[in-house]
């Protein structure tokens, strides 16, 4: 999939400094067009802060990124999220008091542009969009295989599902760019197996570019077109998935170092 | 209930997202509409007056700050500075634009009352919670302030509390001295529906999803594209439309004059304890808030005249205080989601009676 050369993303010499605290340093990497990355490293190798700076939730103090060949000091997270880039979090971040339906259509809220005057008196735009947007919903709620569920509040589903529905208000953007941040973290082999299915299918039938974090290396390796390897806020390696793991560094560094 | 949703079954999603999807509900409806169309030939001048006109008023007020923080979740303890804007700013237009009609000068009202939430909601973009809540408190002694200070707002009366005009809609007094008790009601009842309809609306739609994320996960939310500045103050302009509207009608078809001290820090707070006790979240359950907050009092007042107790008054209105605070304490302890959640359980038992499950 990842045959196409063509950038997605570029992030060139990334710095973010929390005070005296370097999370990342000198950072760089691209992202392909339909591929799947993954972005591996120990605790604290700075990570979810590089998918903050991504989708520009944390502002980088010094490097580059270059988003669909425009190229920014920083990203804003409502340019972000309107140029196409969606994701999900490490510890869910649901709407928990709406309804599996309410999250998924949340997740269409910029591609709504009806007035506030409409929706008051749900006329004209606001009706013609709800229900347009309810047949794009269910597509993917179908997608994702939460039907019997769509009426829920979120508060009361278990884990591994809420993990799911999380993907679902993600995908419901119609995202060009999905970041995962462990995506798979605290589910058993069963829900890894079906999160690893809906991710290669959303990859292959959508062709969503996806970059993923992710701590079990046989998800990695099995999912991933190319892995870039992050520890201590340094970028340690990039390359397939083959490269990676036959990396000295990485090996020392995290992958079968003896302790 | 005595019903069930099985067998209703829905061919699109039109259908679906109805705004009371199931018939029976529905049906429920129309006979509360028509019970509150016939009110006024069946109830005495008192009911209508004193009990009707001040809940539905409060109603629309409680809906209003249910918005905000049930829906919203940005706390605000102006409430009643709002409404005394909404008060004065109906006051204002309706004397210096006679020839406006009463309801048209009423939304103005509404809307000047939405700017200035507005402008008090600006605080809520930098600060949360207990913070907001204090910020808020400055709406309320500023405005209150403001209206009792300034001449201008009451053109220059000189009692300070002026009465507000008479007007009539399709030839009937709806406010002033003259205007009849059923005539108010349906007046006040006429805004109630509507703004209710308008509340359900918006919570469906785009505006209210945008409102429960920022809720329910403010950062989430911004990572999806919401604007928290936008859809925060949003939110405060509309809950000030309603509690604006809300004064407007207190002062012009309940109270029948315009004065400050009705709508002073406690007013504020009975709205927020209808919200709170009638369910955060829920727009029905501003209707139980308003109705049992208003109502409660009432009760306690007559009931021991009922059971042929004579009890001096000055101890029925400290008793009324005490059993008042207790049960609030006992109902939040007992149920913190309020009569709205009360409702949805009793119902959920209902559709499996008589089974357990």
């Amino acid at each position: 999939m990842a045959e196409t050369a063509e950038t997605l993303l570029t992030v060139e010499n990334i710095t973010l400094r929390f005070g005296g605290v370097k999370a990342l340093t000198d950072v760089s990497f691209d992202i392909r067009k339909g591929e799947i990355r993954a972005i591996i490293g120990p605790n604290g190798a700075g990570k979810s802060s590089m998918l903050n700076c991504i989708n520009g939730f944390y502002h980088p103090q010094e490097g580059r990124i270059t988003y669909k060949g425009q190229t920014r000091k920083q990203m804003r997270p409502y340019e972000a999220a309107s140029q196409g880039i969606a994701r999900t979090f490490q510890n869910i971040a649901l709407f928990r008091g709406m309804s599996v339906l309410d999250n998924v259509m949340t997740g269409r809220v910029l591609k709504m542009n009806s007035s506030l005057f409409e929706q008051a008196f749900f006329f004209g735009r606001a009706r013609s969009e709800e229900i347009a947007h309810r047949a794009k919903a269910e597509e993917v709620i179908d997608f994702l295989e939460i039907n019997a569920i769509r009426k829920t509040p979120v508060g009361r589903l278990p884990y591994g599902l809420q993990k799911r529905v999380e993907l679902a208000r993600a995908l419901a953007a119609e995202p060009d760019l999905l970041l995962l941040d462990e995506p798979m973290a605290g589910m058993n082999v069963e829900e890894k197996e079906d999160m690893s299915r809906f991710i290669l299918n959303v990859n292959a039938e959508f062709g969503t570019t996806i970059a993923l974090i992710e701590h079990d290396m046989g998800v990695v390796m099995d999912l991933s077109d190319r892995v870039v390897v992050l520890n201590y806020g340094e970028k340690l390696a990039d390359g397939t998935p083959d490269e990676v793991r036959s990396d000295q560094a990485v090996i020392d560094a995290y992958l079968g170092a003896s302790h | 209930m005595l019903y069930r949703e099985a067998g209703d079954f829905k061919t699109s999603y039109a259908k679906d997202q109805a705004l009371i999807p199931i018939r029976q509900d529905r049906v429920m409806l129309y006979i509360c509409i028509a019970i509150a169309l016939a009110l006024p030939f069946v109830a005495n001048d008192y009911f209508l007056g004193s009990i009707a006109i001040p809940v539905l008023i409060m109603v629309i007020a409680a809906i209003g700050l249910n918005l905000l923080l049930g829906f919203c979740g940005q706390i605000s303890l102006g409430s009643g500075a709002f409404m005394a804007a909404g008060a004065y700013m109906a006051y204002k237009c309706a004397t210096a634009f006679p020839w406006i009609p009463m309801p048209v000068s009423i939304i103005l009202a509404g809307i000047a009352t939405a700017l200035i939430g507005l402008a008090f909601g600006l605080p809520a973009v930098r600060i949360k919670g207990f913070y907001l809540a204090v910020a808020t408190l400055a709406a309320q002694f500023f405005l209150l302030w403001l209206f009792t200070h300034v001449p201008w707002f009451v053109n220059y009366t000189m009692s300070g509390v002026p009465t507000p005009p008479p007007a009539t809609v399709l030839g009937v007094y709806v406010t002033g001295a003259d205007a009849p008790n059923w005539a108010k009601y349906l007046f006040v009842l006429a805004f109630c529906a509507g703004l209710t309809w308008i509340a359900y609306n918006l919570v469906r739609s785009r505006i209210g999803r945008t409102w429960m994320a920022i809720r329910d996960m403010d950062i989430a939310a911004e990572l999806i594209g919401i604007r928290p500045l936008w859809t925060k103050l949003t939110a405060f302009a509309i809950s000030s439309f309603y509690c604006g509207i809300a004064g407007a009608l207190w002062s012009f078809c309940f109270i029948n004059t315009v004065e400050p001290t009705a709508f002073d820090i406690n007013r504020s707070f009975q709205i927020l304890f209808m919200v709170i006790i009638g369910g955060l979240g829920s727009i029905l359950g501003s209707y139980f808030g308003a109705i049992f907050i208003t109502l409660f009092p009432i009760l306690l007042n007559s009931a021991p005249a009922w059971f042929g107790l004579e009890i001096p008054g000055n101890i029925i209105t400290n008793l009324e205080f005490m059993i008042f605070g207790a049960m609030i304490v006992f109902f939040l302890i007992a149920e913190p989601n309020g009569l709205a959640r009360l409702w949805q359980l009793g119902k959920e038992k209902l559709r499996l009676w008589p089974f357990p499950h």
